[in-house]
């Protein structure tokens, strides 16, 4: 299964001060074990919610929100797109993710797993979309 | 929601068991030893952890477990060579730190252990099931389902591979330097073979045996971080990604397949292409002369890149079909190659190639051969002898679908024939 994990904070922790060059080394060597144990697909940090915008939708219209976002208790600070075999693997996975409190006490990690064909099998094959099974071989 | 406790201990168990078998290995010098004092280990967490919680360092209280074990066996046994090797182990105090939970950057034991499942002394089915089983870290029954054979069958095939590396006194090291490529190479096809058990799932239970290509893919990263010096080791981890991209439009809801030019292509699994595309990368820049594995991940890459089948770079297709058929040559890649000429230089050209091995007595019973030969005739008009190798390839392919989708051809041929005298 993939899944999606992101690294949460709150906002008001965002500008806590950059990471210390042991922080790197540990993140360095977390990201290692996780492409060397096969399961990593792909993951970026991102830039603190000062450099990013909101686009806000409502009834009354749509509106633009410049960062930061300092009141939002969980903003994402990066993402990693694991391939696991069981969210349980994930979980695993990210309990052993460096964390060091000076950034922040409460910090998140967040695991999501995307849909996958399967569960489109159950709810959309009716309206004929291809469940993306392999083609069976069979005799006969 | 609380995690299922045994499902927990299942994914620990995948996580640590090879580098906790390969460990053992190295210190009893038996890899079959190894992996029953590992299990022990692992059923003693079954019983254990769920009453007692799980501890801090799942992999070191396995490890600390699989050592007690090996110490009690040492002890049953009287005498015997085992005997002197378990002693040793028990001579080595074990001092679990905080870097035993996670796996070296590097493990050389790791990668002697996979060098070993796949020794040339086993069977090839052997060599599948002792690597899913101590790499992988799935249950016999596990491999059993995805392999359709019985559970005990499996059993045997496992007991009886680890009896041969035992007996044959197989030394727990990696090859030398001499029989490395060849080593390599055996370890890259047992991992292909188990994509493709899951990739063209002939038969059983789709989605099981898709794990096992999602288990390939996974046993080639592990490769690729063991391996990084060779260029195969990333061609094949390419090769598997560029193709499993596209696994969700390879046949419509009723099996009936769906070809390269009529895939939807907003559906193919860009993260998989980005990540494949990044290891043929990886083997190109190692600047040694492609294998055939990352050969046909370039290939592959072709198409992973073209927006429509029509926009395929075909010139550059054909250029490695030629340099897959120099490095290995099969009349199998003569045919794609056909193919790829029909497109690059029209069907003229692709015609004088396919008539080239149409005589090739491996392809007599190929049902493709007749099928991509019809693709020509049809460029070429000459659509009743189309219909007769339509007619032929689907007499000769393996499955209903491939039948029922050459039939079509065949009568969409003859349609289209009759178009062309209406003209």
């Amino acid at each position: 299964m993939r899944v999606l994990v992101m690294t949460k904070g709150a906002g008001a922790n965002e500008e806590k001060g950059t990471p210390t060059a042991e922080m790197f080394e540990q993140m360095r060597v977390y990201n290692e074990q996780l492409v060397n144990a096969g399961i990593m697909l792909g993951g970026e940090g991102l830039q603190p919610s000062a450099k990013g915008a909101q686009v806000v939708f409502t009834e009354t219209g749509t509106s633009v929100v410049d960062g930061p976002f300092a009141e939002s208790k969980e903003l994402i600070a990066g993402y990693w797109i694991w391939e696991v075999r069981s969210l349980e693997e994930a979980v695993e996975w990210a309990k052993r993710c460096p964390y060091d409190p000076r950034y922040g006490a409460d910090q998140v990690l967040e695991i999501r797993p995307f849909y996958e064909m399967a569960d489109f099998d159950a709810t959309l094959v009716a309206a004929s979309v291809d469940d993306g099974s392999p083609a069976p071989r069979e005799d006969g | 929601m609380t995690m299922d406790v045994r499902r927990t201990i299942e994914a620990l168990w995948r996580m640590e068991a090879p580098r906790l078998i390969a460990t053992l290995a190295r210190q009893i010098g038996d890899v079959g030893v190894a992996e029953d004092l590992a299990s022990e280990a692992f059923v003693a967490a079954l019983e254990q952890w769920p009453a007692e919680g799980i501890p801090p360092r799942p992999g070191a209280w396995l490890m600390a477990t699989a050592r007690h074990k090996a110490i009690d066996r040492a002890r049953r046994e009287e005498a015997g060579r085992r005997k002197a090797a378990l002693i040793a182990v028990e001579a080595q105090p074990y001092t679990p730190d905080v870097a035993d939970d996670l796996p070296d950057p590097i493990s050389d034991d790791v990668l002697t252990l996979i060098f070993i499942a796949c020794h040339p002394i086993l069977p090839r089915e052997a060599r599948v099931a002792l690597t899913l089983r101590l790499i992988g870290g799935l249950s016999t029954d596990e491999i059993a389902r995805a392999f359709l054979v019985p559970s005990a069958t499996l059993g045997q095939r496992i007991s009886r591979a680890k009896r041969t590396l035992s007996e044959a006194q197989v030394p727990f090291e990696p090859p030398g330097a001499d029989t490395l490529p060849a080593r390599v190479g055996a370890v890259l096809e047992v991992v292909y073979l188990i994509f493709n058990e899951g990739y063209s799932a002939s038969s059983g239970d789709g989605w099981v045996r898709r794990d096992l290509a999602q288990e390939a893919m996974r046993l080639g990263r592990v490769l690729a971080g063991l391996l990084p010096t060779e260029p195969e080791v990333f061609g094949l981890l390419a090769l598997m990604e560029l193709h499993a991209s596209r696994f969700a439009t390879r046949a419509e809801p009723d099996g009936t397949p769906v070809l390269l030019d009529s895939q939807e292509r907003s559906r193919w699994d860009r993260i998989l292409i980005a990540h494949g595309l990044s290891m043929l990368d990886r083997a190109a820049k190692l600047g040694r002369p492609l294998g055939p594995y990352a050969i046909q991940a370039a290939i592959a890459a072709h198409h992973s890149r073209a927006r429509t089948f029509a926009e395929t770079d075909w010139a550059g297709v054909v250029a490695l079909y030629d340099a897959l058929a120099q490095v290995a040559p099969s009349p199998i890649v003569d045919l794609n190659r056909a193919v790829a000429l029909l497109y690059a230089d029209g069907p003229e050209a692709a015609l004088v190639a396919i008539d080239a091995i149409r005589d090739d007595k491996r392809l007599a019973r190929y049902h493709l051969l007749g099928a991509v030969r019809a693709d020509i005739l049809i460029r070429l008009g000459r659509v009743a002898e189309a219909a007769e190798e339509l007619e032929h390839a689907a007499d000769l392919a393996p499955t209903r679908h491939e039948r029922q989708l050459l039939r079509r051809r065949m009568a969409d041929a003859l349609a289209g024939k009759a178009a062309d005298t209406a003209h």
